[in-house]
């Protein structure tokens, strides 16, 4: 299939998905860039003018710009702890002989297919909540104070909220990347004297390896844009608290009318996002060459 | 492994995996359980036995207005899988098939249009829509979902129609298939499979997406993740009646979730892990 | 029916010639072998014959007719592939009906091919079956009645019997050169396993990195090879390769000697050697033999004959058995 007239008609296949996407991505992307460079309120917004430099300058400054930066970081980095330690313990119990496997599979990986807005109400209604939640019911039980989780651990609520709904991915990559560990290594690994802990340490590891690295990448990059439950339970708060970067970009534009400021935001949650896609494209590409 | 494994030790894994299984699980059991008791009852404090009342689910369908809410999710999520696919299918069929030195090239650029962070074109978005009046329309919003995962639609369907055998496609050229005749008889219902895991991942991704159905509607295009979302400060207290729409909302999306276990690990680590 | 001649046909992908220059004749029912080491072209050859790939210089005619530049289906070929290529989605009765189907026969017309064709091949019993539910040699014979119901002027197989197991590979090889017997049309037959060409071949074709080595009947290459690639590509165990003194001798530079023309003895003989590795087979016996100024040779005795690693036998060649090559690895026909 490798004429000249094959080759203009796939051309002509192609044409839409990479037109459309590129339109898609570089006119808005142009948008940003020109904005942060601009004075644009939008309760102004007659009154536009070049700013040069100190839009960057403003959020460089801003104290607030700084703890959104930890705060996503922290988010990433706490959901990537959980996910990936979680995931491994729970992929290695679930590839073991187990009675209702395919129940159990069911019942773990649901947190993944609830939509963020529903996850965010449930945790903060109904597990958190000082009054009605189950964890205060909990405390009470125990005889201890129920926790106001929103109030004194924000970050952590948002982590364990947003970790809920991961640790299921990372399950099942793990898992299924943990199923195709050859059963002749693991028998091999064993006649040369290994037990569970060394197979663990030098078979099962190195094989999830690529695994791991694909979970990582992936869910940072989801992770990086992290929105909806901040939205629904914290608001960002108290004060900058739970503000991660994509909150802040949101509520300088929406909130403050700040065009010029959430833009500038904006070009640098995208060099950030940058720099984990570097990674990330090597991986999956390695995997294109097979 | 062809080893007796030892009752006690299946045993033991069974129970350590039902406990892992049910405390992950708790948080949408508990709002199921919400939803079936009375607004008295959930507000009563912690318990396992509700009444079973489905007076919650009856309310919500005919009181809040939650069924323009779940039209606008079913359309949008539906809709914008389909155009994404009507787009797609020609160019994951010209790369998997008529392959250049370009393709792995535009592939990975595919890849990267995805990680771009949403909130970063936020604005630029929000001021294009609304000057063109797509705000808050069930034709931007479709437009918009078809775009942020049309990279995934191609990536995933790249991956299957390049496991179809060469071999069996040149067998239909020898039997005398025009390209027409090899497309419908031999190709397609090849494909078939394919498209159909592409069709039920994309589904729960558009239904599930939260940012751009928050932020680009207001009444008329809301779809169930706005809808919510505008519960985050509920007035008044009806837990009951919130977890019966809650459980509204995610109950589709659960059971397809439960079907597409594969798809999901195809389409979202883009083929890397399979 | 069924005369294909290929006239400097050659084959370069992107900057590797793969194929130089061929020139073939395939008389109309002859049964021929293209037989190689991995990469000498062979399969490639098959497919430029086919019209699967376009051929970057020369001519193919079938019949008279020039095809190079004919899509395969108008070539009035059929070809069956080393993967059976089976179409999974349908039944065996729609997957051997399909060209018939494509040629806009009448459907009674095909189903009468159809049952035709499955009887000879025994299918019958499977018509409504897919091709995941049938063994390996089923769809062997499901991907030959897809082939034999075209009618073809000739049969194209690439390597038809590498996924079979040993045994099912020697029941298919009877079946195939049956169905020769029967049909006598042309058959062209791509392998790398010379027991596969010896036994089935009317003529074969030796391929070496794009260029014919040779080309005859399987007697004639194994008496006579033309060269040294030849020799020691027919015939197994190989043929032993001597240089050094006893070539000089002969005036040659290469002196080849099968193992089956090697007589042995415990008590006297021209060479002396230690065995090395001894094979028995009660049917045959072959003998690794480190042979004093000569190196390592390989021996065949009929039958049994009792030795072990470690003994001292002797070896005598059989004079006219013996085959001499010159400094260019052709053969000297004295």
């Amino acid at each position: 299939m490798a004429t000249q007239n094959t080759r203009n008609l796939a051309r002509v296949m192609m044409a839409p998905s990479v037109f459309l996407l590129l339109i898609w991505m570089i006119v808005p992307l142009a948008m940003t860039l020109w904005f942060s460079f601009q004075n644009y309120n939008l309760l102004n917004p007659a009154n536009v003018s070049f700013a040069g430099l100190f839009n960057y300058k403003f959020f460089y400054t801003d104290p607030a710009f700084f703890q959104s930066i930890w705060n996503t970081l922290v988010i990433v980095g706490g959901v990537l702890l959980i996910t990936i330690i979680g995931g491994v313990a729970i992929a290695l119990l679930l590839d073991q002989p187990i009675f209702g496997q395919g129940i159990v599979r069911i019942l773990v990986i649901s947190p993944f297919f609830v939509m963020p807005p529903v996850a965010a109400l449930i945790w903060k209604n109904m597990i958190m909540h000082p009054g009605y939640g189950v964890l205060a019911d909990l405390n009470r039980f125990f005889g201890f104070q129920p926790i106001d989780w929103f109030s004194r651990f924000p970050l952590l609520s948002i982590v364990i909220i947003v970790a809920w709904q991961w640790l299921p991915f990372a399950t099942l990559i793990l898992l299924t990347a943990l199923q195709s560990l050859d059963g002749e290594q693991r028998e091999a690994a064993e006649m040369d004297g290994a037990n569970f802990f060394n197979r663990f340490i030098y078979l099962t590891l190195p094989h999830l390896a690529r695994a791991m690295t694909v979970v990582i990448l992936i869910q940072t990059i989801f992770l990086l844009g992290v929105y909806a439950e901040i939205l629904v339970t914290t608001n960002g708060g108290p004060g900058y608290a739970s503000t991660n970067l994509p909150f802040l970009i949101y509520r300088t534009a929406l909130l403050g009318y700040d065009v010029g400021g959430a833009s500038a935001g904006g070009i640098i949650a995208i060099v950030l996002a940058n720099i984990v896609a570097i990674f990330l494209m090597r991986a999956v590409g390695k995997n294109l060459d097979r | 492994m062809a080893r007796k494994v030892s009752t006690r030790s299946k045993i033991g894994f069974t129970i350590a995996a039902w406990v892992v299984a049910l405390i992950l699980f708790f948080p949408i059991l508990y709002a199921f359980l919400t939803s079936i008791k009375t607004e008295p009852e959930a507000i009563a404090g912690f318990s396992l036995w509700p009444s079973g009342t489905l007076e919650n689910y009856v309310t919500v369908n005919t009181q809040r207005d939650y069924f323009k809410p779940f039209m606008n999710s079913v359309v949008l999520s539906v809709g914008s899988t389909i155009l994404a696919l009507l787009i797609a299918i020609p160019a994951a069929w010209a790369m998997a098939f008529s392959p250049t030195k370009r393709t792995k090239d535009i592939l990975m650029w595919m890849l990267s249009t995805k990680m771009m962070p949403a909130v970063a074109v936020l604005v630029p978005f929000y001021l294009m829509f609304r000057n063109a009046g797509l705000l808050d329309t069930r034709f931007g919003l479709t437009l918009m979902l078809t775009m942020i995962n049309l990279p995934i639609v191609v990536w995933m369907l790249y991956t299957y129609f390049r496991e179809i055998p060469g071999e069996i496609l040149e067998a239909a050229r020898m039997d005398g298939a025009s390209l027409w005749n090899e497309i419908v008889y031999v190709l397609t219902p090849m494909a078939v499979p394919g498209i159909a895991s592409t069709l039920l991942l994309n589904i729960i991704l558009a239904w599930n997406e939260s940012f751009w159905t928050i932020r680009l509607t207001t009444t008329n295009a809301a779809p169930l993740t706005a809808f919510i979302a505008s519960f985050s400060s509920p007035q008044g207290l009806f837990w009951a009646k919130l977890s019966a729409a809650s459980m509204m909302a995610i109950a589709p999306i659960l059971v397809l979730g439960w079907f597409s276990q594969k798809q999901l690990v195809r389409g979202l680590t883009f083929g890397a892990v399979k | 029916m069924g005369s294909i001649s290929l006239k400097n046909v050659s084959k370069v992908f992107g900057e590797a010639k793969v194929i130089p220059s061929i020139n073939l004749d395939i008389q109309n029912g002859e049964f021929v072998v293209f037989v190689g080491p991995s990469g000498c072209g062979k399969s490639t050859l098959l497919r430029l014959i086919a019209g699967l790939e376009d051929v970057s210089g020369g001519q193919i005619i079938i019949d008279g007719k020039d095809v190079t530049e004919k899509a395969p289906a108008e070539r009035g070929l059929a070809m069956v592939f080393q993967s059976y290529a089976l179409y999974p989605h349908m039944s065996v009765r729609n997957n051997i009906g399909f060209p018939l189907k494509m040629a806009k026969m009448e459907k009674s017309a095909i189903d009468k091919k159809v049952n035709d064709a499955a009887a000879i091949l025994n299918l019958t019993d499977y018509l409504d079956r897919r091709p995941s539910q049938l063994s390996g040699g089923q769809r062997q014979r499901v991907a030959i009645g897809r082939a034999i119901v075209r009618e073809p002027s000739a049969f194209l197989f690439d390597e038809p019997l590498s996924n079979l197991d040993a045994a099912l590979r020697g029941t298919m090889r009877l079946e195939i050169s049956e169905l020769h017997n029967t049909l006598k049309t042309t058959m062209i037959y791509v392998t790398h396993d010379q027991v596969e060409a010896m036994t089935m071949a009317d003529k074969i074709v030796v391929l070496n990195r794009g260029n014919i080595e040779q080309v005859g009947s399987p007697l004639d290459l194994y008496r006579s090879p033309a060269n040294l690639f030849v020799a020691g590509f027919i015939g197994s165990p190989r043929m032993n390769l001597v240089k050094g003194a006893y070539a000089f001798g002969k005036s040659a530079e290469t002196v080849g000697i099968r193992p089956e023309h090697l007589l042995l003895s415990k008590d006297s003989g021209l060479w002396k050697g230690k065995v090395n590795v001894a094979e028995h087979l009660g049917s045959d016996t072959f003998l690794h033999i480190d042979v004093e100024d000569i190196g390592m040779i390989t021996a065949r005795a009929g039958g049994e004959f009792a030795c072990q690693h470690g003994d001292i036998v002797f070896i005598t060649p059989d004079e006219t058995k013996v085959h001499r090559f010159d400094t260019n690895g052709l053969a000297i026909r004295a």
